[in-house]
């Protein structure tokens, strides 16, 4: 690794993670805009033109109040809580191929910051660790509503990260790697020997089974159990308050992010879109084109998530455990078993 | 090589600390934090699969549950139950014994010669995948029915008094 190489990975890096801070920010924009849309409302309107500022005046509100750190909790962990549930939220972006290699002068740069042969595997390993921030958190609240919190988060996480997995095992029987840009380079263009190239087309199954694993995982309505206002005041960040408690917020919305755009990466053919070699035009235009499809399912998948949430009421607890043990994990399981089927028969 | 004993020396660091954190809680962070210089050791070794299993399923599933049981009951110093003399003896001679069988293992390995990995890309998934379901299929195969039998009887336990409670 040259330095040229090692610059070039440090400025990848920033711009990915300003990138998704930037779209964690507007996220909690469209969120309300959304939410106003669908009950029928204005939404945010005051900072700036049509509201664009309120996000920039939600987290100067955020960093001005008080804070407040309990009386005999455990400080040093209160404060690791959601720092830990920030920086997992973040590095799971290093996987994901933004698009394919562009050429500057004779310089090849990938637009992914590394690609390690188990890159689907990291993803998990990130995903499980997430739920320590919410746990660490709610534990060190030394507040009975928190703990309840940071406890329904922690089962909740581990029944449906086994469901997510076995529903991705089968996605992986198809495509026969764990690197993530490999499985986006085989989804290439729409269509080809007569079906879809796209992972949704051939595992719908297991994508509908990810779809509402990535629900659970992210802690989103109707799954947002850990935080349910009705029944725990604010769950496991019932104690937090100015940017302590922005952390937590802003993890949620950037583990939405990553989730839409592993979502992408794994069924939706990440950076390709139909005809991309079709249009006779220069390669890096191609890649650049592919960078900007791959954010428009990005945030199709986002919308998508914002839709659920303001449509579909909270499930009760028990509801949720029937769904993720009785429901999704058979119905991964009997999926594996007819891609075995399938891949033999037609091989 | 000073990377591998920097950890090394953490790992253990850390697992002094498991022992003798006061805070049981605490002590299940600090054993996190060993399992995580487990994995920093494994990418080391180029086993990126058995680094990122062992990341997934005791950091990210085992180290949980812990966890949560832990914050589940009260552990309060007056509900500890006092320990009478003699089983702190039995005990302190059990761990000796053990520490013993240990060292004398670790003598009869003679660990002095430092294995060569024959192939460095020994551990990458593919390698590990063909070894596993080829030349230990066996093995594997008898010990994934354990586990099933075992997870049968958790459930088995957990459902017993069914008809009481309906």
């Amino acid at each position: 690794m040259t330095t040229t190489d090692i610059i070039v990975r440090l400025v990848l890096i920033t711009v990915i993670f300003l990138i998704t801070l930037v779209i964690a920010m507007y996220s909690t924009y469209a969120e309300r805009k959304v939410a106003a849309f669908l009950q029928d409302r204005v939404g945010p309107n005051r900072a700036g033109p049509y509201g664009i500022l309120q996000p920039l005046a939600d987290g100067a509100k955020m960093f001005m109040k008080e804070e407040i750190i309990p009386a005999r909790s455990s400080k040093f962990l209160f404060i690791v809580g959601p720092s830990l549930a920030i920086m997992t939220a973040c590095i799971g972006s290093a996987v994901i191929p933004w698009g394919q290699t562009l050429m500057i002068g004779n310089y090849a740069l990938d637009l992914q910051v590394t690609d390690i042969n188990v890159g689907v595997l990291y993803i998990f390993g990130v995903v499980s660790l997430g739920v320590y921030g919410v746990m660490i958190g709610g534990w060190a609240s030394n507040n009975k509503y928190s703990l309840l919190g940071a406890i329904r988060a922690a089962s909740q996480n581990i029944s449906y990260e086994i469901a997510m997995g076995l529903s991705i095992i089968a996605v992986l029987m198809t495509t026969g790697t764990l690197s993530l840009r490999e499985i986006a380079a085989q989804q290439h263009g729409f269509w080809s020997h007569g079906w879809f190239t796209w992972n949704v087309f051939k595992q719908p199954l297991a994508f509908l089974i990810f779809i509402v694993c990535a629900f659970a995982e992210t802690n989103r309505a109707p799954f947002d159990l850990p935080e349910c206002e009705t029944e725990l005041v604010g769950g496991y960040h019932t104690e937090y308050s100015s940017m302590k408690l922005g952390f937590y917020l802003f993890a949620e919305y950037i583990n939405m992010f990553i989730s839409s755009a592993v979502m992408a990466t794994l069924f939706f053919g990440g950076y390709n879109f139909p005809y991309m070699h079709h249009l006779g035009l220069s390669a890096n235009w191609v890649t650049i084109l592919g960078v900007i499809a791959l954010f428009i399912k990005i945030f199709c998948l986002i919308f998508f998530f914002m839709w659920v949430r303001w449509t579909l009421p909270r499930f009760r607890y028990d509801q949720l455990m029937d769904l993720g043990w009785k429901a999704l994990i058979p119905l991964a399981i009997a999926n594996i078993v007819i891609t075995g089927l399938v891949m033999n028969f037609i091989k | 090589m000073s990377i591998f004993y920097f950890i090394a020396f953490l790992s253990i660091l850390f697992a002094v600390l498991v022992i003798s954190a006061k805070n049981p809680v605490h002590s299940i962070l600090y054993l996190i934090l060993t399992f995580f210089t487990f994995t920093i050791q494994y990418i080391l070794l180029n086993a990126q699969f058995l680094a990122i299993v062992n990341f997934i399923v005791y950091m990210g599933a085992i180290l949980v549950l812990f966890l949560y049981t832990l914050m589940l009951i009260n552990l309060n110093k007056d509900a500890e139950p006092v320990k009478s003399n003699m089983l702190k003896i039995a005990g302190v001679l059990g761990g000796g014994c053990f520490l013993v069988v240990i060292i004398a293992s670790l003598k009869a390995l003679g660990v002095s010669q430092p294995v060569v990995l024959q192939n460095p890309g020994l551990g990458l998934v593919k390698n590990l995948g063909k070894v596993l379901f080829n030349e230990f299929l066996l093995p594997f195969e008898v010990s994934s029915l354990l586990l099933l039998s075992a997870m049968v009887g958790a459930v088995l336990l957990a459902t017993r008094d069914k008809k009481t409670t309906v």
